[in-house]
């Protein structure tokens, strides 16, 4: 009777914080593209970018959630505002239209391509129970990563490092003066 | 009531969506970038989701490889920016024409 009580409970718990979580996931998505101010959008992405890791604690993936927010929400958007802030703020947006029509035309495509989505969502394609990852994470989930990503992926890791590497020395390389 | 894989693909579907409607729409680059960024997260969001569907943790590796490139990306893609600013002064994409036919 116990156990049962106890996922109840979780469950709701888990309703209650997507309930909280996902609209503010929507609104500082919206509230990002809207914002006229290149600032503003960088920090809505950053409390997007949190409500994202909480949505990973929920679906039992406590090492991307930390890695979400510690690369994404820390590393990339810090590097954002930088150059946001090393090429100027206050460089306003062009409000004219280069090709006639182009908002109106993406809004209606962006709204086909969410029924589109949708519409595959709801013929049931993805109706599957969700399974449990009691198993998958024995020991921990950051454990059982550390064993997957160092068994079955290690050339992809290695790839992954090298790719890292080929990153950095390239920025360096677009960033350095011309002489 | 409990929440089910599907409501979490909606959301993926929605933020998806809006990326989409940001790349489409912003003029700046850095913002268009930003909105790239939205849509690789809501693209992990629907991999971290179906590894729980499937019980598996491959798709949570998966996610982390996006993760990965994600940020070799931008890095990359923001010193093509800050490139394309020293020559021209601004990083409106309508700027950037040079390959027009």
């Amino acid at each position: 009777m116990t156990p049962v009580l106890a996922a109840t409970a979780s469950e709701q718990a888990e309703l209650i914080v997507f309930i909280v979580l996902a609209p503010l996931a929507v609104v500082t998505a919206l509230g990002m593209v809207l914002s006229r101010n290149a600032v503003y959008s960088a920090l809505l992405l950053v409390v997007n970018f949190f409500c994202l890791a909480g949505f990973y604690v929920l679906l039992e993936a406590q090492f991307v959630a930390a890695v979400q927010v510690i690369v994404y929400a820390g590393a990339i958007m810090v590097l954002f505002l930088f150059v946001l802030m090393l090429l100027g703020v206050e460089s306003q947006e062009a409000l004219r239209e280069t090709i006639k029509g182009q908002r109106p035309a993406a809004v209606l495509l962006s709204l086909g391509l969410l029924v589109a989505i949708v519409g595959a969502l709801a013929a049931g394609v993805f109706d599957a129970e969700p399974a449990s990852l009691a198993v998958a994470n024995e020991g921990g989930n950051v454990q059982a990563i550390g064993r997957i990503l160092f068994t079955r992926y290690t050339f992809a890791f290695e790839t992954a490092g090298v790719l890292l590497v080929v990153a950095a020395v390239g920025a360096l390389v677009l960033g350095k003066r011309q002489p | 009531m409990r929440v089910g894989p599907g409501a979490y693909l909606l959301l993926s579907a929605i933020l998806f969506a809006i990326g989409v409607a940001g790349v489409l729409i912003r003029r700046n680059a850095i913002v268009v970038f930003m909105c790239v960024e939205l849509m690789l997260n809501a693209v992990n969001l629907s991999f971290i989701t179906f590894a729980k569907t499937n019980g598996s943790l491959d798709g949570q590796v998966l996610a982390f490889f996006v993760m990965v490139v994600a940020a070799a990306e931008v890095v990359v893609g923001l010193g093509i920016l800050v490139a394309i600013f020293r020559k021209r002064s601004s990083i409106s994409v309508d700027d950037v024409n040079l390959l027009k036919g």
